[in-house]
């Protein structure tokens, strides 16, 4: 039975008067793809932010790796690569070297990095490419930097918010193979939300769906559309997710 | 310690890239040395203070380390904006770290852009009178780069993007320059002016500079560098912890 990588107990997120995050409690098990699947605004973000500890949460007990995300940040930075959802690579400096920046910041040793950065600029491939400055890069190409870059000090977890938005259907695919390549490979374990419904069907091994900072359902793709009775996912999600308060309210129970 | 290296070096990196950037900065003081010192020059003459360049030269060299030194403390907003601030937040690294190398970073340069400007001035006739003094010079020219970076940084960690850069610039870096030593000498001026100058923190940088450079000072340079330690080692304390409390 693998461990539980990602413990989230009643997670509360509050920005003033609105709550972001409304008591959500879930857990990833190691090794596992895990999909964070929700509208707009619905609170995945934030839920990220939380998880890799740029955001404190207002209440809730998490841990990541077996660490408190408050209490214990450096041990859980350590754990985790993540690629956000906008662009986070320096525009001014080249490929190689927002690599190598990651690399020391994270303390790499010299020897190590040098071969690395060559190892995993070439699985994205980018290899061509490491003396040109970011801001040449199209936005497929910063993605898979931004890939690359998370994996240099080989986290046991990696955060992926909103990975393929904004990207054609040929780079989104060649996107997830990477990332699946590596979940079967190394066995690393992968946190991503996303709002396509077929990535997530295609991909996770399971599923939350978030709502109004509420998680609403969890499960496999089936026992997703089994609760619901629906024969799609995307039926299931429109369900769960849609407008009327009255559907959504008996359902955000099993949360 | 890597971690600071890696984020000073990064400061220089991109502005030693970016030329459209160092001459533009350049073109201020040049401009302030040209127009002020030589306008200026026979009237303050007639005056009987001397030559004005000789005076304005350190002025202006300060005001060129401040205004570059509050603008790299503020480009902590873009790297929020652009993203870049989130990949520094999420590694292991202290927060303390990661502003002590963005400050040293950006001091640097800042520092760099005043000696540049002293170079100019020495060809526009500008004379040192004595080059043993210059390390004290470049000291001075530091620690005011520090002061005014952690101030830069202060800021920019409680603003949310660039719209309140003028307003720092209108209101509190202008102030800074023009209510200072750094254009007019203190004595005989009315005593309100007087006052806010004195009250000035850049005013002692500036008679520091001025006494490294021309051996003459207005107040103790010894005094000078006691206050620009202790309000670097305050504004840097202040700064960061606001850093620290940044959210994203």
């Amino acid at each position: 039975m693998p461990r539980e990588i990602i413990q989230v107990k009643n997670l509360v997120k509050k920005f003033a008067d609105f709550t972001a995050v409304d008591n959500i409690s879930f857990s990833v098990k190691e090794g596992e793809i895990f999909a964070f699947l929700g509208p707009n605004g619905a609170g995945k973000t934030t839920t990220i932010k939380i998880l890799t500890t740029l955001l404190k949460p207002t209440s809730g007990d998490i841990r990541v790796n077996n660490q408190d995300v408050v209490t214990e940040k450096n041990q859980v930075r350590h754990s985790f690569g993540i690629v956000f959802q906008d662009p986070s690579s320096d525009d001014e400096l080249t490929a190689y070297e927002n690599m190598q920046f990651h690399a020391v910041l994270y303390g790499l040793p010299k020897e190590l990095w040098k071969e690395k950065i060559e190892k995993l600029l070439k699985f994205v491939e980018l290899w061509e490419r490491k003396d040109n400055f970011v801001k040449t890069f199209s936005g497929g190409m910063r993605r898979r930097l931004e890939i690359a870059r998370g994996l240099l000090h080989e986290p046991k977890i990696f955060f992926l918010d909103e990975p393929t938005l904004g990207l054609d259907p040929q780079t989104r695919s060649h996107i997830w193979n990477y990332i699946v390549n590596l979940n079967q490979k190394r066995g690393l374990t992968v946190f991503f939300t996303t709002h396509y419904m077929d990535e997530a069907e295609r991909i996770a091994q399971k599923i939350a769906i978030i709502d109004h900072g509420k998680i609403v359902a969890q499960g496999t793709v089936l026992e997703l559309m089994k609760q619901t009775q629906k024969k799609s996912l995307e039926e299931a999600f429109i369900y769960l997710t849609g407008t009327l308060p009255a559907k959504r309210m008996p359902m955000a129970s099993t949360g | 310690m890597n971690a600071i290296y890696i984020l000073w070096l990064r400061q220089l990196k991109r502005y030693f890239r970016s030329r459209s950037r160092l001459l533009g900065s350049l073109g201020q003081p040049v401009l302030f040395l040209v127009a002020l010192g030589f306008g200026f020059g026979p009237t303050f003459q007639k005056a009987g203070e001397g030559n004005y360049l000789q005076f304005l030269a350190p002025g202006v060299i300060v005001m060129s380390v401040l205004f570059s030194a509050v603008f790299f403390g503020i480009e902590v907003i873009w790297d929020r904006q652009f993203g870049f601030l989130k990949e520094t937040r999420v590694a292991p690294v202290s927060r303390l770290a990661i502003m002590i190398g963005r400050t040293l970073g950006g001091a640097t340069v800042a520092t760099f852009q005043g000696v540049a400007v002293l170079v100019i001035s020495y060809f526009l006739g500008f004379r040192p009178q004595n080059v043993l003094f210059l390390p004290l010079t470049f000291l001075f020219m530091f620690l005011i780069a520090l002061l005014f970076t952690g101030l830069g940084t202060a800021i920019a960690s409680v603003l949310e993007d660039m719209h309140g850069f003028q307003l720092i610039m209108n209101f509190l870096v202008m102030p800074l320059f023009f209510l200072s030593g750094a254009l007019y000498p203190l004595d005989g001026l009315p005593k309100t002016l007087k006052t806010v100058v004195l009250i000035n923190p850049l005013s002692y940088g500036i008679d520091g500079v001025r006494w490294s450079l021309l051996g003459y000072s207005r107040f103790n340079f010894s005094f000078d560098l006691s206050v620009l330690v202790v309000l670097t080692f305050i504004l840097l304390t202040v700064g960061s912890y606001l850093f620290s409390k940044i959210q994203l």
